[in-house]
């Protein structure tokens, strides 16, 4: 009877430490997050604006990897992918069976399939995690991401809201304030994105749900839902910190790759030289 | 007589209200060259502000219109009458509709006025300018110094030497290519069609999305120091400012691949937007360049308020036609070969 009393407090108290070990999970993100209050942009919103870019190794792949070669010889070290410990709640993307087959053919013939590599705009949500930084301009009515790679920009209609026209690459985004998260719904997507340079991709059914949410002064939770039941069994989620670029004179730059592409898409229809 | 003179001065505000009305201007370009000069009838226009103080510029605008850059030679006054700027758009416009031949395939892919592009079917800027260049008072650009010649010649000299047009891509204009539209700018010269600009203000900042291959200029305007001489873009590095109501950006650094009007990459361009009415902003730009032009020149062109939103303009993404172009001609160049290897075996 003492035996099985003691196991039975065993037994809960076990149950008791995995809802911590859980909450203490959940803790280093959420409640944190909640807790803290941005100041305020002139018209009483929570203020977003300023210059931000992820830190981690989620263009090269969303979900966890070990580091790996180059997929370019030449590049050696420089062209090696970093380990990751993976941006996606809850382990691995519920790809359908035909969809992960796709993956992998993706992943395998990424060289000629990226289009990342063609300077094509990346979608969404990969344009908030390239390694390269992206503007929040928060005005009234449209709230603007502009990203520095290939100069893809997003308006979110936080008024006079539609649906997509037509499906383009960064989709047609409405947003709202919920507390102290800009929430941003976008839909009316192609189905030419990818998520990441792994391959892990999304069809024209893909709903992204995304919310910006201040953290500290200098950082944003970044968390965005991905419903697409084409592709996945269920909706899934990644989440990420945004950092801000702190630098005093930190600006958006050019980076019009379309330039650095040409040879790559269209050399093999240059003119050969003439045979004298 | 002091009545007397009101009534008067009234009518002639009524008379020149009159014009403004017929060309759908709610500010008429008035005389006056000084920006914000709006029709002496209304009252004078109070500049909205954004939620944090700055004139607000936010929203839809274009700066389609007729009015050329430089005064037609065969015009020797700054501004038309409304009739006759009214008889110079119908021209314009007819020519727009009868810009290919019926038939070809010219007019089934280029025929702008099937598809909505040309400007009479859109909103555009009214003005009764001659031309947009408003210094020097003859409306044209300075000639070019001798340094500037010898620029546009050697330039004329490196392209011809790449060869033939369809050779390579990279012989092909920059707009075909989908890398920034020739007058992108700055200056922000109005595109042949979707000449649409969406403006958005934040603390510090204004951005300028540019419909034409989604191109976005942010604007600092917290007087950071100026760029490094070693950043040089297409578009150059801007700083701005506001004086009084007027929108100042000065932008220097640019990378010389795409020359205003045979420039060289010390170029500086001094741009004012201010907004003169509910749906009309006035955008001047001073260029200034001392290495091609003796003098600074300056251009004037209102943006007229337009309907949004702004679509994603994806031009490289759906690029088929340069592939398609470049592959016409390498299969020209076979057949042409083939024709000449049967001839020389007969």
């Amino acid at each position: 009877m003492r035996l099985r009393i003691g196991t039975w407090t065993w037994v809960a108290a076990l149950a008791a430490g995995v809802v911590l070990v859980s909450v203490s999970v959940v803790s280093t993100q959420q409640p944190a997050a909640r807790a803290y209050r941005a100041p305020r942009a002139p018209d009483g919103h929570p203020n977003l604006n300023g210059i931000w870019q992820a830190m981690n190794t989620a263009h090269w792949d969303i979900e966890a990897h070990s580091a790996g070669p180059s997929a370019v010889r030449d590049l050696g070290a420089a062209g090696a992918v970093p380990a990751g410990l993976g941006v996606v709640e809850g382990g691995e993307l519920p790809y359908r069976p035909e969809a992960l087959t796709k993956k992998k053919e993706n992943l395998a013939d990424r060289l000629k399939l990226d289009p990342e590599i063609k300077c094509y705009l990346p979608g969404v949500p990969r344009a908030t995690y390239m390694p390269f930084p992206f503007q929040i301009i928060q005005g009234g009515e449209h709230v603007m991401l502009v990203h520095e790679f290939a100069g893809a920009v997003r308006t979110v209609y936080m008024t006079n809201q539609t649906e997509a026209p037509a499906d383009s690459w960064m989709g047609w985004s409405n947003g709202r304030w919920e507390g102290e998260s800009l929430v941003v719904d976008t839909r009316g997507f192609n189905d030419l994105s990818w998520f990441d340079r792994a391959g892990n991709f999304h069809s024209d059914a893909l709903h992204v749900v995304e919310r910006f949410t201040p953290r500290s002064a200098d950082t944003l939770l970044y968390e965005a839902t991905i419903e697409d039941p084409k592709v996945f069994t269920r909706p899934w989620k990644m989440s990420m910190p945004l950092y801000r670029r702190v630098e005093a004179n930190a600006q958006i730059l050019e980076f019009r790759c379309v330039e650095f592409v040409e040879d790559l898409m269209y050399g093999h229809l240059r003119k050969e030289p003439r045979k004298q | 007589m002091k009545h007397f003179r009101v009534v008067v001065a009234g009518l002639a505000a009524l008379v020149w209200a009159v014009p403004a009305v017929v060309l759908g201007q709610s500010a008429a370009p008035a005389r006056s060259a000084a920006a914000g000069a709006t029709s002496a009838a209304s009252k004078p226009y109070v500049v909205p502000r954004t939620a944090d103080g700055q004139p607000d510029l936010q929203g839809f605008w274009t700066n389609s219109t007729y009015v050329p850059l430089e005064r037609p030679a065969n015009v020797n006054k700054e501004f038309y009458t409304p009739e006759e700027a009214i008889a110079v758009e119908k021209s314009a416009a007819a020519r727009e509709s009868e810009q290919t031949e019926p038939g070809t395939v010219a007019d089934v892919h280029y025929d702008f006025t099937q598809f909505g592009l040309d400007r009479s079917q859109s909103t555009f800027a009214r003005s009764l300018r001659t031309s947009l260049i408003v210094d020097p008072p003859d409306g044209r650009i300075p000639p070019l110094t001798a340094e500037g010649q010898k620029r546009t010649a050697e330039r004329a000299a490196a392209r011809k030497a790449m060869g033939g047009q369809y050779d390579a891509v990279q012989n092909m204009p920059i707009g075909s290519r989908c890398i920034i539209m020739g007058g992108a700018g700055p200056p922000m010269m109005n595109a042949g069609y979707n000449a649409n600009y969406q403006i958005v203000q934040a603390p510090g900042v204004v951005m300028i999305l540019t419909e034409m291959i989604h191109d976005v200029r942010i604007i600092p305007l917290d007087g950071r120091t100026a760029p490094s001489p070693g950043v040089r873009q297409w578009t150059g590095v801007s700083r701005g400012r506001w004086e009084g109501t007027t929108l100042v950006v000065e932008t220097t650094n640019f990378n010389g691949k795409n020359p205003f009007r045979g420039a060289s990459e010390g170029m500086k361009v001094t741009e004012r937007f201010t907004r003169v009415a509910a749906d009309r902003v006035l955008y001047r730009f001073t260029v200034e360049d001392s290495s091609t032009w003796a003098k600074p020149w300056t251009a004037e062109m209102p943006m007229a308020k337009t309907d949004g939103p702004i679509f994603e303009f994806a031009c490289h993404e759906s690029n088929y036609g340069i592939a398609n172009i470049l592959a016409g001609a390498r299969a020209d160049e076979k057949r042409a070969a083939e024709t000449a290897a049967k001839k020389g075996s007969n």
